[in-house]
């Protein structure tokens, strides 16, 4: 067995969207450790100015993402021994997104693209109209299922190499979103959603790398959620619904 | 280096994909630079098929089956993937196009030499 060390080497990123360095850390190593806890005790312990962003501590807000060791995760969920490489850690912040400061990125233009891809509600009745019962085994129904454990956590989006090199692409999470209401049987906005991901930044942009659905850590396929949306637009257009 | 986040196998099967286009991309001029010569200027093609038979040649050969075979194997498993209703990955699918490609180009190789 290996024998346990009695601290982790741990380099933080420390700085702002202007630019910033690694700073050195050691914490003690415990049993049972997640990336978070990492965190937590230098913040507690050594820096208490060292800002990064978290809430549930238990995977469900999808607030805590981070860069460890070169890849995103979700740190509240990750055992130090799942990432940790020899006895070193690195904490960064998540990629594809501005930092505000240290390890906390404004999530600004992650949110705002589930909106440019409609990925909303649009409502298909009103308060007045009896509610119409959906089974279980509706297709439409388990492809929006397929999606909709999503925590917004950006994971896949800071994994995806297309979003580095095109900033206005929409991004795995939103076009996942997008898919999930198009699925939705209530939902009356179907053409309008292939409208909004049939662009230049939408889902043909991907090019079907796998990033997102390899780390999305709910085990979600955005991936294949996207391959849906090509697959859709595609007939749409053929169909002259959308251009 | 490749940066860590890259390292899985869908990610290498872009990256082949993508090298393998650039590679013929740049060869294709040549070839047709190559065969125009056939109209114009058949002595030369002639001496040129016959440098074309020295083994390194062959074996650069190879490499060009390897990468059309490889582009081809590689974009049908990017159709498959994408326009049949699956979900996930299919990693087999990715490691299937190489190694099609790999099948088509040693067959060609063998019989070449
Ligand atoms: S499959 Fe598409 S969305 Fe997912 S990481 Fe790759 S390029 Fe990005
Ligand atoms: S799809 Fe997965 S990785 Fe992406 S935001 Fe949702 S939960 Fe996070
Ligand atoms: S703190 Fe909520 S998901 Fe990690």
């Amino acid at each position: 067995m290996r024998s346990v060390p009695k601290h982790l080497e741990v380099s933080i990123w420390r700085g702002d969207s202007a630019g910033g360095y690694f700073e050195d850390f050691q914490v003690p190593a415990q049993k049972n450790q997640t990336i978070l806890d990492v965190v937590s005790w230098i913040q507690q312990n050594e820096d208490a100015t060292l800002s990064y962003r978290y809430a549930c501590r238990v995977g469900m807000c999808g607030s805590c993402a981070m860069m460890v060791n070169g890849v995103p995760r979700w740190t509240c969920r990750t055992h130090v021994n799942k990432a940790m490489k020899g006895n070193r850690l690195e904490v960064a912040p998540l990629r594809n997104m501005p930092v505000i400061k240290d390890l906390a990125t404004d999530m600004d233009v992650f949110f705002d693209k589930w909106v440019k891809a409609e990925g909303v509600h649009h409502p298909s009745k009103t308060r007045e109209d009896v509610i119409e019962p959906i089974t279980g085994d509706n297709i439409e129904r388990a492809k929006a299922n397929a999606g909709i454990e999503c925590i917004n956590c950006a994971v896949c989006y800071a994994a995806c190499d297309t979003v580095r090199g095109n900033p206005n692409y929409l991004g795995p999470a939103a076009l996942q979103r997008a898919w999930t209401v198009y699925n939705d049987v209530k939902d009356a906005g179907k053409r309008a959603v292939l409208a909004a991901v049939s662009g230049r930044d939408g889902c043909h942009n991907c090019h079907t790398q796998g990033s997102c659905t390899l780390y999305c850590p709910n085990d979600l396929d955005p991936m294949g959620a996207i391959a849906g949306l090509k697959r859709a637009t595609i007939a749409a257009a053929f169909k002259k619904e959308v251009g | 280096m490749i940066q860590p986040h890259r390292k899985h196998p869908l990610w290498f099967a872009h990256i082949l994909h993508r090298l393998s286009g650039l590679a013929l991309a740049l060869f294709v001029p040549v070839h047709f630079f190559v065969l125009s010569k056939a109209v114009t200027n058949p002595a030369a093609l002639d001496g040129f098929l016959h440098w074309a038979e020295s083994p390194l040649v062959k074996l650069a050969e190879f490499g060009l089956v390897f990468l059309l075979a490889v582009h081809i194997f590689g974009g049908l498993r990017l159709l498959a993937l994408e326009f049949l209703p699956w979900s996930g990955p299919r990693k087999t699918l990715a490691a299937g196009a190489v190694a099609a490609g790999f099948l088509i180009s040693v067959t060609f190789l063998l019989r070449a030499i």
